[in-house]
């Protein structure tokens, strides 16, 4: 038997990334949904994959959880490769899918009681875990109550408690909170928070652009299952270079006088005189200290005086030329931009 | 090593996975039969199918048609008993595909695969719990032919050979489950298709009515009928019906070992189907 060299090698793991795909292509036909797709995930880090619906997302979750067969390209999980270690994979990691996965007709606790036993976990080692895990969750109340009975957010919650009971180095989350409550997202968004100081490493799919702002260390943006860019949040938010200093004056019979002024200094100011507010396009942090010397010698008082950065959804925007749609009946997803608001009073 | 180094260490120490090995397959087995059995209880309706439905098979076909159908020698309702045993057992075809089928339509089939255990555990844990499931419908019936005057007469040897028979042909019939479970996309059409073929093959026999009054071409098909086969060796283990008349069908003349035959050749031919039906069906 190898029992103890596979237990090693599930442990034994180095400090390179915790995900990696190379090159991934999946197949289903003539149609290609996931067009090589390359990214890494270093340890302890989230990973957002943004993108719309049938951009390919679950298609690429799918072959790095070992549920789907990659037509080209690899993946590893935690060092092991999903096509010659599925099983290797499938100990080092939590899957999340997007429809729930959890059994309607047994309770939470009995959820996790079957979960446990099928990774191996002995009896007391998995009560302990459950009561844990259902106390984290909110859902000791509830943890006795058959899953049919659970509101959405308890089910989602569950649903990502059944993931941790091995306590998975590695999770993947596909669309967490599509259909949630914009309360149970936030809470969702803090549980995912508390994994990832604990160390775990998270690859999250999501439509929604604030999510992964929220939430993600690095996003990779795919749309048509190509990969269309990819960065820090902020990176990406430069990346699209539309950035704008927005200034709010006090008084409203200083308004002329500001904009003149600011008009010296930069190309074009846009007015929205009811909400006393001037904005124009900067370059970055450096055009905007220049403004800020200049007001801090004049006479005029500001209320407010900031870089405003594009949103992810400007970001979306510009790089495929449609909007990325949040799904129907749940919108403000994206707060309101003071850039937009000027573009529509220009 | 310097500070962001230990910190680095003890983080990715605390992420450790438990120090567990995957289950053995039996504890796979009986974590799925569990579950399976934890569903009975959520809806204990689930059992309506081996239990209320046979039991009024029993009672309309032992009084509504008993008066008109003569076993000479021999009594209808005694007569009647294996031949409803043999359907029920026939219809763990319906139960493993219905399950095995709702399994799949969900996303706990994606969750069982993202685990480190067997494929296999689904299928046979689903098919255990079917012979579970059938049994317990057996003994329903037997309750319920004994009350009405249902007896075992060749001793215990026999009697127990019977019921063997019976499960080693449920076992058959789970393949026959498993294929159509796992090739159908809804249940509504798992329900279709059983429906239509499963519910009249195990008229299509001596089940309720000697096969003697059928048309010639009709009766060689009846006699032909695996469950024919069966219900003729329930019948003479458990002494219930006389032996096969000398015009019958050469199977219904050695009816325990076709029985035997049937279940092997249905098992040889239709389980390679129906795994790679089922591998088809989880793997994209």
């Amino acid at each position: 038997m190898t029992i103890t060299t596979d237990a090693r090698a599930v442990r034994d793991r180095s400090t390179g990334p915790a995900i990696e795909a190379e090159h991934l292509v999946k197949r289903f036909g003539d149609m290609t949904a996931v067009d090589d797709v390359s990214f890494s995930v270093p340890q302890g880090t989230v990973l957002g994959l943004l993108g719309p619906n049938g951009a390919g997302k679950t298609t690429t979750v799918r072959m790095m959880t070992t549920l789907s067969r990659p037509t080209s390209g690899s993946a590893r999980v935690a060092g092991h490769d999903v096509a010659r270690e599925p099983e290797l994979v499938r100990r080092s990691m939590g899957l999340t899918g997007q429809a729930a996965t959890v059994d309607e007709l047994l309770t939470g606790r009995e959820n996790l009681r079957m979960m446990g036993s099928l990774y191996g976990l002995p009896g007391g080692e998995v009560r302990r875990l459950s009561a844990e895990l259902l106390e984290r969750f909110s859902l000791t109340d509830a943890g006795n109550k058959v899953v049919k009975d659970y509101s959405g957010g308890m089910r989602r919650r569950l649903d990502l408690a059944v993931s941790l009971i091995a306590t998975p180095p590695v999770l993947f989350l596909d669309e967490p909170t599509t259909g949630l409550d914009p309360r149970s997202r936030v809470e969702l968004w803090d549980v995912l928070r508390g994994l990832v100081r604990d160390g775990t490493t998270l690859l999250l799919t999501t439509q929604y652009l604030e999510e992964a702002d929220q939430l993600a260390d690095r996003i990779v943006v795919i749309d048509h299952g190509r990969i269309i860019a990819q960065g820090t949040p902020l990176e990406l938010k430069d990346q699209s270079g539309k950035a704008a200093i927005v200034l709010t004056v006090s008084h409203a019979d200083q308004l002329e006088a500001a904009r003149a002024l600011l008009a010296a200094h930069v190309p074009e100011v846009h007015v929205d005189v009811a909400a006393r507010q001037l904005t124009a396009p900067a370059d970055g942090l450096s055009d905007m200290t220049r403004v800020a010397t200049v007001f801090e010698r004049s006479e005029i008082v500001l209320d407010d005086l900031g870089l405003q950065r594009p949103s992810l959804d400007d970001v979306f925007l510009s790089l495929t030329g449609h909007r990325a749609e949040p799904p129907a009946g749940d919108s403000a997803e994206t707060p309101t931009e003071p850039s937009t608001q000027t573009e529509e009073q220009r | 090593m310097t500070d962001s180094a230990v910190q680095e260490a003890t983080r990715v120490a605390h992420v450790e996975p438990h120090d567990f090995q995957p289950p053995g397959f039996v504890r796979q087995v009986t974590t799925m039969v569990w579950r399976s059995l934890k569903h009975i209880k959520r809806q204990p309706e689930m059992l309506t199918d081996v239990t209320i439905q046979p039991v009024m098979f029993v009672l309309l076909f032992a009084f509504v048609f008993g008066g008109s159908i003569v076993i000479p020698g021999f009594n209808y309702r005694e007569w009647l008993m294996p031949g409803i045993m043999a359907q029920t057992m026939a219809f763990s075809a319906f139960i493993v595909a219905i399950g095995l089928n709702m399994d799949l339509g969900k996303g706990i089939i994606d969750r069982f695969r993202s685990l480190p255990i067997s494929r296999g555990s689904v299928l046979v844990g689903r098919s255990i719990y079917s012979i579970i499931h059938s049994s317990i419908g057996i003994f329903v019936m037997s309750l319920t032919g004994l009350a009405i005057g249902w007896r075992i007469h060749n001793g215990i040897g026999k009697a127990l050979l019977a019921f063997a028979l019976l499960l080693l042909f449920g076992f058959a019939m789970i393949w026959v489950g498993i294929l159509v479970g796992s090739s159908m996309r809804s249940p509504e059409a798992v329900n279709g298709l059983m429906f239509t073929t499963i519910f009249p093959i195990t008229f299509l026999a001596n089940t309720f009515a000697p096969t003697v009054g059928m048309a010639s071409w009709l009766r060689t098909i009846a006699e032909w009928n695996p469950i024919s086969s069966l219900v003729q060796a329930m019948r003479e283990l458990w002494g219930n019906g006389p032996a096969a008349l000398p015009d019958a069908a050469l199977p219904l003349h050695y009816p325990v070992l076709t029985t035997v035959i049937w279940s092997v050749a249905i098992t040889a031919v239709v389980s390679p189907l129906a795994v790679r039906a089922f591998i088809r069906r989880t793997t994209d």
